[in-house]
């Protein structure tokens, strides 16, 4: 099954199963599990203590191509089965993939709660603005006025921002990427994976079939260098073809401006600088849109609490420390007993 | 009284008994259930067999005085063999008009009310739907009462101890305990000794609860004295020999997820979400943490078994529990376990339904959901357990089946038995058979679903074992690879096999025995769960009239025992008494053949003897 294991160092084909890959031909998925690939082999992760848990959807075939352990659970609840598996081994390096239906419809509850513990895993969003597996209907993220066979006369209802969600729930640890980056993503999935407690990632997924282009706005090639902004901790938010594109807080009002440092007095230092730990800020540019704004990718927000495993299993070491004498037979024998001759 | 017979013992005269029932009503602030544990407790120390029925709104708290904020706890005890809770009261304790108003249809005619006067205020008597007072007009038939202002008793008795009017008439709950303590020869120490523990932070209280306790007792013997009431005895029951302690379901269950814990050598992982009657499990894990299990509070149902589900995928013992509604949105996770043939326990303990039902009331009538309650062929085991102490074992019979099949188990207890509890013949942990858990570690021509010749069940191997990295899903897997596979035959094989699986349990379960009579013979009375007690002392009772009835109780119900359907054919007649519509009932039906009758309750009560004796009369004259 899995491909054989080369002497030394593991390359990414390592990390490959001999699995069919059934995605559409064009899919972005493709692209993600190109850079997951290469972002394992980077990193030597151990196959063994490696876990992909996926629920429903086509994001959620993911496991069967990554040559590690993988369970393909069911609509919406990976991020529970995930929370189960950490509970009992803290110690595997275990990945949430989804989609945006699987994690902000049938399992927003889920996500919810696996952010706000804090449980040390990564969440892997693959948001495509669209029901792939399902032929097409609209989703959770879908912009007003989708067309789908469920929706033919357009969605009529306010979709989600995942990422705003995430900050929303506590998430310690939220960004962003893109399929087509193959660069920049694994840095994310670096970062994500180094980081101790929920990492959030949403990723823009191209769905060739039933949503294609639906982030051209932001991504295709004649655009992309206007319309993203590759956030970095303690660097000036700068982007464009010239990179004298900024970011500036319009004073006295808690929102950002697109400026250009050489026009209307501006300099560099009215840029704002990327702070990983502000949440203001991170709200900020999770909101921004294009084409007014740029779509920011990379780290938006990454702080540092408690994870819940840790935690509990602190608890558990110290009961088990307090009291050695763990003996069933004396804890039924405990309070009124009485005997019978 | 059954089998009252009349002794001349030494003073002070006492009539000697050999069974009691005895029900505390009254509202939820009352501490009723509290009395009636302390009862149970030195009731169980003075050596008498017993079994207890707590009953209790499902308020937290109810408005005070109404007729349904009544919590009760009857208690049935005796010098014999006791099965149930009893049919009638001989004694009723009610603390307020409501409380006689719910209760006194039940009482056995002669019966004896012990009524707090003090409560019978206009107000309450109007809450409780009385025009009149029913004590003071002396409405109350056959009955004898005893009607004391034992609030005012009790205020008199605490005085000395500087407590405010409020926790003073909160001891009144004692004071009728000691004069019931008195009624029935009771040892009054261990209480004193569980007042002084529990309180031991507040001595002004425990003291005037044990001043409580000692007013009400002196109140009785002063009765005694002038000779206007009698006073009763009950001799030590004929039981097994061993060390005993009393047990609820929901401890027993606990602890034999423990034990099944240390002996698949599995570290258990236990999530729950909050619901009655179950959540008491998770609260009774959550305090042994030390036994090495996690417990984990989940945010819903799905999560729960979920996360129980994940545990056992990484190589835990994944267990959860709930009761009907939210065993409901568990089903598709429940599948998924079946799918990928991971072991998991999940507990129903089941209340009356449909939908929210009756939360605090019992009944049985999970077990179609149990055995047939999945989309597709997903067939698992179901056992039931038949009594409190009879959880321990279930839960560890429930962890061998999962571990051994890799399949998930349904465990159904009920409210009652998870209440109730019941003298327990404490077993030693070391006699419990080992059952340890090899997770697979070959690497050489490994795939996930490759199987054990024998029960069918796949290789477990774990996340964190190198070289056996594999994918599992609920997508259907190729016999011979364990991939993904659409192939139709594959299918046909793999529902075969996971089919086949869970009917070869049927040969690893003990043969049915028969609980009571003969292997043949006029009719077979066949039960499940915690129909045990009423069935077993019906079956008693047709006996002893010289009647050929059998008891059959079954612990396995899914697969049925290989034998059950031979046992079944000695009898003329099958009768199956079930809180419910008739599920078992059905089962048996359709799986055997042969004309079973029902006989169905289904009023959150558990059955009274009466009702399945006069139904085993009936259907032996028909």
């Amino acid at each position: 099954m899995n491909v054989q294991i080369s002497p030394d160092k593991l390359k990414a084909k390592d990390y490959a199963t001999d699995q069919e890959v059934r995605w559409c031909p064009g899919c972005g998925d493709y692209a993600i599990v190109r850079a997951m690939q290469n972002t394992m082999a980077e990193l030597q992760a151990p196959r063994e203590k490696t876990v992909f848990i996926s629920g429903i959807g086509c994001a959620a075939r993911f496991p069967y191509y990554m040559a590690t352990y993988g369970f393909h659970t069911i609509h919406g609840r990976a991020a529970a089965i995930a929370t189960g598996t950490k509970l009992a081994n803290p110690d595997l390096d275990v990945w949430v993939i989804s989609g945006d239906g699987d994690a902000l419809s049938i399992g927003g509850n889920h996500l919810f709660h696996v952010l706000r513990r804090n449980i040390n895993l990564q969440f892997i969003l693959f948001n495509n603005e669209i029901y792939g597996l399902t032929k097409g209907q609209y989703s959770p993220t879908s912009q007003i006025g989708t067309r789908t066979p469920s929706t033919p006369l357009g969605s009529v209802d306010h979709p989600a921002s995942a990422v705003e969600f995430a900050l929303g729930c506590g998430a310690q640890f939220v960004a962003r990427g893109i399929d087509s980056r193959q660069k920049h993503l694994p840095e994310v999935f670096k970062r994500a994976r180094a980081h101790q407690g929920a990492s959030f990632v949403e990723v823009f997924q191209n769905c060739i079939v039933y949503n294609d282009g639906v982030f051209d706005d932001f991504t295709e090639k004649s655009v992309a260098i206007d319309q993203q902004i590759v956030c970095e901790h303690n660097k000036p938010l700068m982007f464009g073809q010239e990179n004298n594109k900024g970011l500036r807080i319009i004073p006295g009002q808690m929102a950002l401006e697109v400026v250009t440092v050489g026009q209307n007095g501006v300099t560099k230092d009215d840029i704002a600088i990327h702070d990983e730990t502000n949440k203001i800020m991170a709200h900020l540019l999770a909101d921004m849109k294009s084409p007014a704004f740029p779509t920011a990718i990379g780290v938006l927000y990454c702080n540092q609490k408690s994870t819940y495993e840790t935690a509990i299993h602190e608890q558990l070491k110290s009961e088990i420390k307090n009291k050695p004498e763990a003996d069933l037979n004396a804890l039924l024998r405990q309070g009124s007993t009485w005997t019978v001759d | 009284m059954e089998g009252a017979t009349t002794l001349s013992v030494d003073k002070p005269v006492r009539i000697e008994l050999e069974d009691v029932v005895v029900r505390f009503a009254g509202d939820s602030g009352d501490g009723v259930q509290i009395t009636g544990g302390q009862f149970t407790l030195t009731t169980a120390l003075a050596g008498n067999d017993l079994t207890t029925f707590p009953d209790f709104p499902a308020e937290i708290r109810a408005p005070a005085g109404t007729t349904f904020g009544v919590s009760a706890f009857q208690i049935h005890f005796g010098s014999r063999e006791i099965r149930t809770a009893g049919d009638a009261p001989d004694v009723l304790v009610a603390f307020n008009p409501a409380a006689l108003k719910v209760s006194i249809g039940d009482l056995d005619k002669g019966g004896l009310i012990i009524a707090d006067i003090g409560a019978f205020t206009k107000r309450n008597l109007k809450k409780a739907g009385y025009d009149t007072n029913p004590i003071a007009n002396d409405d109350l038939g056959d009955h004898r009462v005893i009607a004391i202002d034992i609030t005012k008793a009790t205020l008199e008795a605490v005085k000395e101890h500087g407590l405010s009017q409020k926790e003073a008439v909160r001891c009144k709950n004692m004071w009728t305990l000691g004069l019931v303590y008195w009624l029935y020869d009771r040892d009054r120490q261990p209480t004193i000794d569980w007042l002084n523990q529990k309180f031991k932070n507040r001595q002004d209280i425990s003291r005037s609860n044990v001043a409580a306790l000692n007013a009400g007792h002196a109140y009785g013997e002063t009765m005694e004295i002038s000779g206007e009431r009698s006073a009763y005895t009950v001799s030590e029951a004929d039981i097994p020999p061993g060390l005993y302690r009393t047990v609820t379901g929901i401890e027993a269950l606990s602890w034999g997820l423990v034990a099944a814990s240390q002996k698949t050598g599995l570290r258990m992982v236990y999530a729950g979400y909050p619901i009655t009657p179950a959540s008491a499990i998770l609260h009774t894990l959550s305090q042994l943490k030390h036994f090495n299990v996690i417990t984990f509070q989940a945010e819903d149902e799905i999560a729960a078994v979920c996360a129980a589900l994940g545990g056992s995928y990484a190589g835990a013992l994944g267990v959860t529990a709930s009761s009907g509604p939210g065993i409901a949105l568990k089903t598709e996770a429940i599948g998924l376990a079946v799918s990928v043939e991971l072991p998991l326990i999940v507990l129903n303990v089941q209340r009356a339904g449909p939908s929210t039902g009756l939360p605090t009331k019992t009944e049985q009538s999970d077990l179609y959901q149990a055995v047939f309650g999945r989309n597709a062929d997903s067939p698992l085991a179901v056992i039931a357990a038949r009594s409190p102490g009879d959880c321990f074992n279930t839960a560890i019979e429930a962890a061998r089946i999962a571990t051994k099949y890799m399949t998930p188990v349904m465990l159904l207890a009920d409210g009652y038995m998870a209440n109730a509890s019941e003298p327990w013949l404490i077993p030693d942990i070391n006699s419990i058979e080992d059952m340890k858990v090899e997770f697979h570690s070959e690497t050489q021509a490994f795939h996930p679903f490759q199987r054990n010749d024998d029960t069918l069940a796949r290789s477990w191997a774990i996340p964190g074992t190198p070289g056996l990295e594999h994918r599992i899903g609920g997508i259907e897997k190729s016999y011979t690879s364990g991939d993904i596979s659409y192939e139709p035959e594959n299918h046909q094989i793999m529902t075969d096999i996971r089919k086949q699986k869970i009917d070869n349990i049927a040969s690893d379960i003990p043969l049915q025995d028969i609980e009571m009579g003969e292997e043949n013979g006029h009719m077979a009375v066949v039960g499940w769960g915690s129909t045990y007690g009423p069935i077993n002392r019906s079956v008693q009772r047709a006996r002893s009239n010289g009647k050929k009835v059998s008891h059959v109780h079954l612990r396995h119900i899914w697969p049925l025992p290989s034998n059950l359907k031979s046992l079944l054919n000695g009898f003329d007649k099958i009768l199956v008494p079930e809180m419910n519509t008739g599920q078992l009932v059905t089962l048996i039906r359709s799986q055997y053949l042969i004309p079973a009758i029902g006989l169905n309750k289904i009023s959150g009560q558990p059955f009274k003897v009466s009702e399945i004796t006069s139904a085993i009369q009936k259907h032996l004259e028909s």
